[in-house]
């Protein structure tokens, strides 16, 4: 070891790379961090396909004639909404205060809930006339899309129930702790990847 | 009520087909005969099928890599042999729809169920034990990946006797690989398959980066950290970050194929171009990280038996990263003549000619560490040696196709097959065979038999030559790649000269198994007793061989690279034996939700395959419970009592000062 | 792991002070719901230049991914964060590559090559 290493060798300083093994809830976070990266890659590839091709639609209905942009915003504040319901009762959460949590994650689960009936009205109805995804490359584009996204989302309730029984029946004990975390991180880039989805796909519509 | 699954989709017709599914069904009903008379069952289902310790799963991996290979390779017989009879008016053996899947199968199986297992069952080995820690991050999920590559594998080869593999070769492009061209099962196993096979890869990409970013012993700074390591994770990063585009990309392909969707259909707005383009920024960060932990492998092996540090570990850990970075700004060069223009294509093949640069780095840096060493020509050896030369005329070929006027009359000829098996076998394979005999001694706990090994090597090295150099020839002089006839006479000697080096590297492939024969049956004579058998300069060498479920008994402290040489040199010659304490360690328990996972990923993927809705159902369900199971499972670690690690640590250094 | 010494970096999304945290969601909030009101109406509006529209609505969208970011994922420059800005940057890197790398080629490609329904129709 060098001098200045040596030097540098107190309890506070040494730098965090040096200080072993991490604990198990940094390790849990920081590879679910990763696992949520790589999921955001495969939105990408779906964006790079929407992306090229928006304009091909083959005849059929455009952007434009189908969207409906108040519809999207009601399903963008529902989002929004319980990602701040969401922090919230991971707060209740590391508190360890029972009530507070389950009041929480359940108005996030209804939210949650109200965004994809929203999502799942839009898709009927595009359905019943005719724009399918079936119909051109661009319907096919937009179904695959904000279908990955709300398929996502779906997981994420069913989720969030089993993280719901786990702390009724195992209560806040670290490793249910650490996956309500996970959950968290979850719920939150779903509103990230909503934000490029509402903006890309609805707004950018022409 | 078995979807389109029926009889017919046996191929009782093709005497090929079925003497081969017959031979290796009779050998694999024998193998489970013998471990079922034997009562191997709980031994083997306890310490190996369930287990979660990560130098069991590395062991597992490179098993089902070495059994790919043979499987790979008897694909690549049968082209060769078809190719050396079939010219001119000779039409061979092989009728093109049978050669189609063949050449399909070959290329899948050997990048995704022999390279991939090789590389990541010796990152998952290798890992813990070089940053000196007990596990990998995330010990059962590493079992469900292998398991999940382990169904893949299955599935791949269900479909010779079980229907068709696809025709569309290995990377199965539209229109071809659309429903309205390839109506089959073929492209579906395919599909299927590696949707399965790619989570696992995901998932131990995720693993063995958070292992190298959150767990490593204390005072192992990223500067203090081995070569190896540091090209792991390059390789993991490439993983994670290239993955899903390759699982994206599949799933555009199956909603295409199952759904009607018009992705890259001809029809209605579908743009089959786009597959290829998402699908090559996945395809090329694959080879980088098939590359990279053999680099890594070479690094240690040459600075080990050179008896010095590693020349320019700053360089080398630098130009790991700066490939890491390119190998996302070159894949256009895949497709080159797919119609671009010159202006995209320019920068792509500039990108790709800067790429090689780092590689040389890497190049003067081993050679550097072998000039003015005490070198040790020990099978290890020869492979990077014999890796040096080939790879780097491998990499002079592909900055060659890098120049796309080049490119528009090499793409797709045998000139670039002969490319890229040189740098996946001078590379890749010749990583591997190092990185295998380097580390089975720290596996089983002793060394393999040099003579043979030696004997292995000049196989592959001279008949890797034989059979790839007649191929850059034939390139120039204008065949394709992926053809099952050639008319021009002039080329039959080369695909002879061709056939004999595939015969040489069959001949090394025995040898291997010859090798590992022998040297079981002569284990004693070269039992490794100290953990050290090659005099190594990092932490897995402090372990014994094999080391225990917990790998150290005390976590080691680093301050400076090559940790352990550094003990050594300030330990003296002799093992002191210092009393210690020792704690109460918790390990990882056996676990079969990998196992089980698999399982019903296998029943989902062939009833999604066969169209049998209930099967899928059912395989959905049944993964949907073990993962429940596994969400409310308590009791994940065994505790080791004090008394008991320290008994091991008393045995072992009875054993060691008995040498 | 048996052996845990000090937290080694911060996980995302942990928070050190629980008293300031409930703030920091709600001020999340109203950032979220002014930018995403500005998206809304920079999509429908005739006041700014039209070429420039989707550069301010790609402006407003990365802003708003970024009060996530900070608000509620609670990424930060602390140097215990540093392996999740590095991981988030590679993340970046990759996403921005694919999608403008794809639009960038695929944009080309189309410009050279014909569609492959004329050329299906060209070999009837």
């Amino acid at each position: 070891m060098s001098a200045t290493e040596q030097a540098l060798v107190t309890a506070d300083a040494v730098p965090l790379s040096l200080q072993g093994p991490a604990p198990k809830r940094v390790v849990a976070g920081y590879g679910f961090w990763l696992f949520l990266l790589s999921d955001i890659v495969i939105f990408a590839a779906l964006f790079a396909a929407y992306a090229v091709l928006s304009g091909e639609t083959a005849g059929g209905p455009t952007a434009a004639s189908l969207f409906d942009k108040q519809h999207v915003l009601i399903e963008t504040a529902c989002l929004l909404a319980s990602s701040v319901t969401c922090g919230f009762g991971s707060l209740a959460m590391q508190s360890g205060e029972r009530t507070s949590t389950y009041f929480w994650m359940t108005i996030t689960f209804i939210l949650g809930v109200a965004f994809l009936s929203l999502e799942v009205s839009e898709f009927a109805h595009m359905l019943s006339i005719g724009a399918g995804p079936s119909r051109s490359a661009f319907l096919s584009a937009f179904f695959t899309l904000v279908g990955t996204h709300g398929l996502h989302v779906t997981l994420g309730l069913c989720w969030l129930i089993v993280m719901l029984l786990q702390v009724a029946t195992l209560g806040f004990q670290p490793m249910v702790s650490r996956r309500f975390f996970c959950f968290g991180l979850f719920w939150h880039a779903l509103d990230i990847v909503w934000v490029g989805v509402f903006t890309i796909v609805y707004l950018g519509a022409h | 009520m078995l979807g389109r699954l029926s009889w017919a989709a046996i191929p009782f017709d093709v005497p090929v087909v079925m003497i081969a599914a017959g031979s290796v069904g009779f050998l694999i009903f024998c193998a489970l005969a013998l471990v079922t008379i034997k009562g191997w069952w709980p031994y083997l289902w306890r310490e190996w099928i369930t287990s979660v310790d990560h130098k069991r799963i590395g062991v597992m991996y490179i098993l089902l890599a070495l059994l790919m290979l043979v499987r790979g390779f008897s694909d690549a017989m049968l082209m060769r042999s078809q190719l050396a009879l079939a010219a001119g008016h000779a039409q061979g053996y092989l009728p093109p729809e049978h050669y189609d899947q063949i050449f399909s199968a070959h290329g899948t199986i050997m990048i995704f169920f022999v390279a991939m297992p090789f590389v990541v069952g010796l990152m998952n080995f290798v890992l813990p034990l070089q940053l000196g820690v007990r596990d990998v991050a995330f010990p059962v999920l590493n079992s469900v990946s292998f398991w999940l590559t382990a169904a893949g594998v299955l599935l791949v080869n269900v479909s010779l006797v079980v229907g068709e593999f696809a025709r569309t070769g290995w990377l199965a492009y539209p229109p071809l690989s659309e429903v309205a061209y390839s109506p089959g099962v073929g492209v579906d196993y395919y599909l299927w398959s590696l949707q399965i096979s790619g989570l696992g890869t995901l998932l131990s990409g995720i693993n063995l980066l958070t292992t190298i970013l959150k767990l490593r012993a204390p005072g192992m700074g990223y500067r203090r950290m081995p070569i190896f390591c540091w090209t792991a994770l390059a390789s993991n990063l490439l993983i994670v970050a290239s993955f899903p585009i390759l699982t994206a990309t599949f799933a555009m392909l199956l909603l295409d194929r199952y759904c009607g969707f018009h992705f890259f259909t001809n029809d209605l707005g579908g743009n089959p171009m786009m597959y290829i383009n998402l699908i090559w920024c996945w395809g090329h960060p694959e080879v980088y990280i098939l590359i990279l932990p053999a680099f890594g492998v070479f690094s240690e092996v040459v600075a080990t038996f050179s008896g010095k540090p590693l020349f320019g570990r700053r360089s080398m850990v630098m130009a790991t990263m700066v490939i890491c970075v390119l190998s996302f700004l070159v894949w256009l060069h895949h497709f080159f003549t797919m119609g671009a223009g010159a202006n995209v294509n320019a920068f792509f093949g500039i990108m790709t000619m800067i790429i090689a640069v780092p590689t040389g780095v890497k190049v003067f840096n081993w050679l550097f560490t072998l000039y003015g060493g005490h070198i040790r020509f020990t099978v290890p050896v020869y492979w990077a040696i014999g890796f040096m030369v080939t790879f780097v005329i491998g990499g002079m070929t592909g900055v060659l196709m890098a120049i796309p006027p080049a490119d528009f009359v090499l793409h797709n000829s045998l000139f670039l097959i002969a490319h890229f098996h040189n740098v996946a076998i001078g590379g890749v394979v010749f990583g591997v065979m190092a990185g295998i005999t380097y580390w089975f001694p720290k596996a089983f706990g002793f060394t393999l038999n040099e003579r043979l090994g030696k004997s292995v090597f000049w196989c592959w090295f001279l008949g890797f030559y034989l059979a790839f150099m007649p191929l850059y020839v034939l390139g120039l002089m204008g065949a394709t790649r992926r053809m099952q006839h050639y008319s021009n006479m002039q080329w039959q000697p080369l695909m002879l000269v061709a056939l004999a080096g595939a015969l040489l590297i069959l001949l090394g492939i025995a040898l291997t198994v010859v090798q590992f024969a022998v040297s079981i049956r002569q284990r004693e004579q070269n039992r490794d007793v100290t953990g050290d058998p090659w005099n190594g300069r990092t932490l897995e060498w402090s372990t014994p061989s094999p080391p225990p479920a917990w790998n150290f008994s005390h976590l080691p402290r680093v301050d400076r690279p090559d940790a352990f040489w550094a003990m050594k040199q300030q330990r003296g010659t002799s093992q002191s034996a210092v009393k210690r304490t020792y704690e109460t360690i918790q390990v990882p328990r056996n676990n079969p939700t990998g196992f089980y996972l698999a399982f019903f990923a296998v029943l989902l993927g062939f009833s999604l395959i066969w169209h049998i809705g209930w099967g899928a159902g059912l395989g959905l369900l049944g993964a949907i419970v073990v993962c429940l199971k596994q969400a409310w499972r308590t009791d994940g670690e065994i505790e080791v009592p004090a008394e008991k690690v320290a008994a091991f640590e008393r045995v072992r250094g009875g054993q060691e000062s008995a040498v | 792991m048996s052996t845990e010494i000090e937290a080694q970096g911060k996980s995302p999304g942990a928070h050190v002070h629980t008293q300031g945290a409930h703030r920091s969601y709600l001020i999340g909030l109203g950032y979220a719901v002014v930018l995403t009101l500005a998206s809304f109406w920079a999509s429908s509006t005739d006041l700014v230049y039209p070429p420039g529209i989707p550069i301010l609505l790609g402006v407003l969208a990365i802003a708003q991914m970024g009060i996530h970011l900070v608000f509620f994922l609670h990424i930060s420059s602390a140097p215990d964060q540093s392996n999740n800005i590095l991981a988030l940057a590679f993340g970046i890197f990759v996403v921005g590559l694919l999608v403008f790398g794809s639009m960038i080629i695929m944009a080309n490609l189309n410009h050279n090559m014909m569609p492959m329904d004329r050329l299906l129709q060209m070999q009837r």
